[in-house]
């Protein structure tokens, strides 16, 4: 229809469609077409032998777990803080919405070195958690919180546009059915804000599986213990072990596409289930 | 309010929490966005400046391999963010505007870059570009350095911010049709002409975020660009592997200067975010007074 018309009237289409695919084919595509190439020319057992050792192994489960519980944690404070952004008014909220987003624009160096000074056992926060044995720098925990900071705005920003076109009419109409606030919440409410909420635990946790920058500074980076697999690929890298080091990035590589790809189903049933 | 108007109040109850579950609520949201945000944004600073603004810009512009890392930055994300807005235009014009087949693998494939690790990404540039690498024999047989230099920082700045510019004109393009540009193209504008007058001017606040969110970004990069680097102080170090440097060699003042002015960046970055939202609404809201003030005359 209309966007037949365009290609007849509007200029520019074999321009730009060929920019587009030359500058994507050259900058992202064949990049990973190189790594796979590389993976594919080592046998099969220097694959399995890169993958399959401990080290390696206890940086996928790591890389992953910490992804897993930072995802549920950035869903209950998200879903709280988006609630509160999108229902209460208040003078200070214009400043609280535009720092949701300081996650997305502040340097992951830069978090991380905070928020391992903030947790260390004289830091602002550390002074507090130390004593009570609660270790948040060079530990798992640290992980878990950098992870946390980086994927909390993703959640956020998916619920708000959500929660802002639920109709408070069905709300009121629950009500004058005779339901209590309670059952108008989980037997309205959360029905409705469900498939976003599974869209934003996968964003976060896709965000989260490729994080380095911030967990370089606060995990402490001990094999088996606190070294993910984007660090583990650093350090096979430094001792020239391309192969290993290709062989670990290419399951990281397959674990966030696979991520991609859920999403990408994710939103098409969502947007079928509101439809 | 007397309870005997039970009707409206328990309507409007029932889209209200109960106040104390209201300022629980409030109160929960406010300790959140404080520990995770608020207090590490002042403690940047506060670490920063703790040993007075002396100290502070001795830090700064004392240190060459500083003074360095922020001329490579200022070299290297520019360089970045204007390939991906040449980028970021043309695959929004060919994906808003034009129906073809493959359009929605296409749209899939420009988000590919947020789900590669940065550190993957390095890797794989070195694979192509490395000594060893598939190309490596030829650059050194020409004596072009693509690792471990320039060049190589601005593919892996590129690679990591791709899909920033697309991202934000996409929807926007979409938004606002193609109505006026066909109107352009009809009244005999030509390809150059409709696109400065028209185009241009309908998306310049969102392609100016864009810039300055990709911007942001690209200054920010750390994982990709700390594997083709090779970490030279004073060489490839760019901004925020030099507070890596410093971290590691327990200078945390002079990590936490470096850190507060890309963190001052982020700040601005969502100044100039809100206030470009703010414009949009406004812009609207104006937009609708002038035409239910048209209907009424």
């Amino acid at each position: 229809m209309t966007t037949d018309v365009n290609r007849r009237v509007l200029p520019g289409f074999a321009l730009s469609l060929g920019y587009t695919m030359f500058y994507l084919s050259l900058l992202v595509l064949i990049p990973i077409f190189a790594g796979v190439v590389k993976a594919s020319s080592l046998s099969f057992q220097n694959f399995w032998d890169a993958v399959s050792g401990d080290r390696a192994v206890a940086a996928y489960t790591l890389t992953v777990g910490a992804s897993f519980v930072s995802a549920a944690i950035d869903i209950v404070i998200g879903v709280l803080v988006a609630w509160v952004l999108v229902r209460y008014q208040s003078p200070l909220k214009g400043i609280f919405d535009a720092l949701v987003d300081l996650p997305f624009a502040l340097p992951t160096a830069v978090a991380g070195l905070v928020y391992s000074d903030l947790y260390v056992e004289n830091g602002w926060l550390g002074r507090f958690l130390v004593p009570l044995g609660i270790q948040g720098a060079y530990s798992r925990l640290g992980i878990v919180l950098v992870l946390t900071f980086i994927g909390f705005p993703f959640v956020v920003r998916t619920l708000q546009p959500v929660l802002e076109n639920l109709e408070t009419d069905i709300e009121e109409a629950a009500a004058c059915l005779g339901a209590n606030r309670w059952q108008t919440v989980t037997r309205v409410l959360l029905p409705a804000v469900w498939p976003a909420t599974i869209t934003a635990f996968a964003l976060a946790f896709a965000r989260a599986l490729g994080e380095y920058g911030s967990v370089v500074f606060i995990s402490g980076n001990m094999p088996y213990r606190t070294e993910i697999a984007p660090v583990l690929i650093v350090a096979r890298l430094e001792e020239f072990a391309y192969g290993e080091a290709t062989a670990i990035a290419v399951v990281l590589l397959v674990i966030s596409l696979v991520t991609l790809f859920l999403i990408n189903l994710l939103e098409r049933w969502s947007k079928q289930s509101h439809a | 309010m007397p309870d005997t108007a039970t009707t409206p109040r328990n309507i409007t109850a029932a889209h209200e929490d109960p106040p104390a579950v209201r300022i629980a609520l409030i109160a929960t949201a406010l300790l959140i966005m404080g520990v995770l945000i608020v207090v590490p944004l002042v403690n940047v600073f506060y670490q920063a400046l703790a040993g007075g603004l002396r100290l502070y810009f001795e830090n700064l512009l004392g240190d060459p391999d500083t003074l360095h890392s922020v001329k490579l930055t200022l070299i290297v994300a520019p360089a970045a963010v204007l390939a991906n807005i040449v980028f970021g235009v043309a695959a929004a014009w060919a994906i808003a505007r034009f129906k073809f087949p493959g359009r929605a693998l296409l749209t899939a494939f420009i988000d590919l870059p947020f789900a590669v690790s940065p550190v993957v990404v390095g890797l794989f540039l070195v694979l192509i570009f490395g000594l060893q690498g598939f190309l490596g024999p030829w650059l050194r047989a020409h004596d072009i350095k693509v690792i471990f230099a320039i060049p190589g920082l601005i593919i892996a700045t590129a690679f990591v911010t791709f899909p920033v510019v697309a991202r934000e004109l996409i929807p926007l393009m979409e938004a606002i049709g193609a109505d006026e540009e066909i109107a352009a193209v009809s009244l005999g504008a030509r390809g150059w002409q409709m696109f400065r007058r028209v185009t241009l001017p309908n998306i310049k606040w969102g392609l100016l975020y864009g810039i300055i969110l990709c911007n942001a970004r690209a200054m920010g990069e750390f994982g990709a660009v700390a594997v083709v680097s090779g970490r030279i102080s004073g060489q490839t170090d760019t901004m925020p592997l030099r507070v890596e440097k410093l971290f590691q060699e327990y200078n945390m003042p002079g990590a936490f200067a470096v850190a507060s002015v890309l963190a001052s960046l982020a700040v601005v970055t969502l100044l100039v975010k809100s206030a470009l939202e703010w414009k949009t609404r406004s812009d609207l809201a104006a937009a609708a007074r002038e035409a239910s003030e048209g209907g009424q005359a």
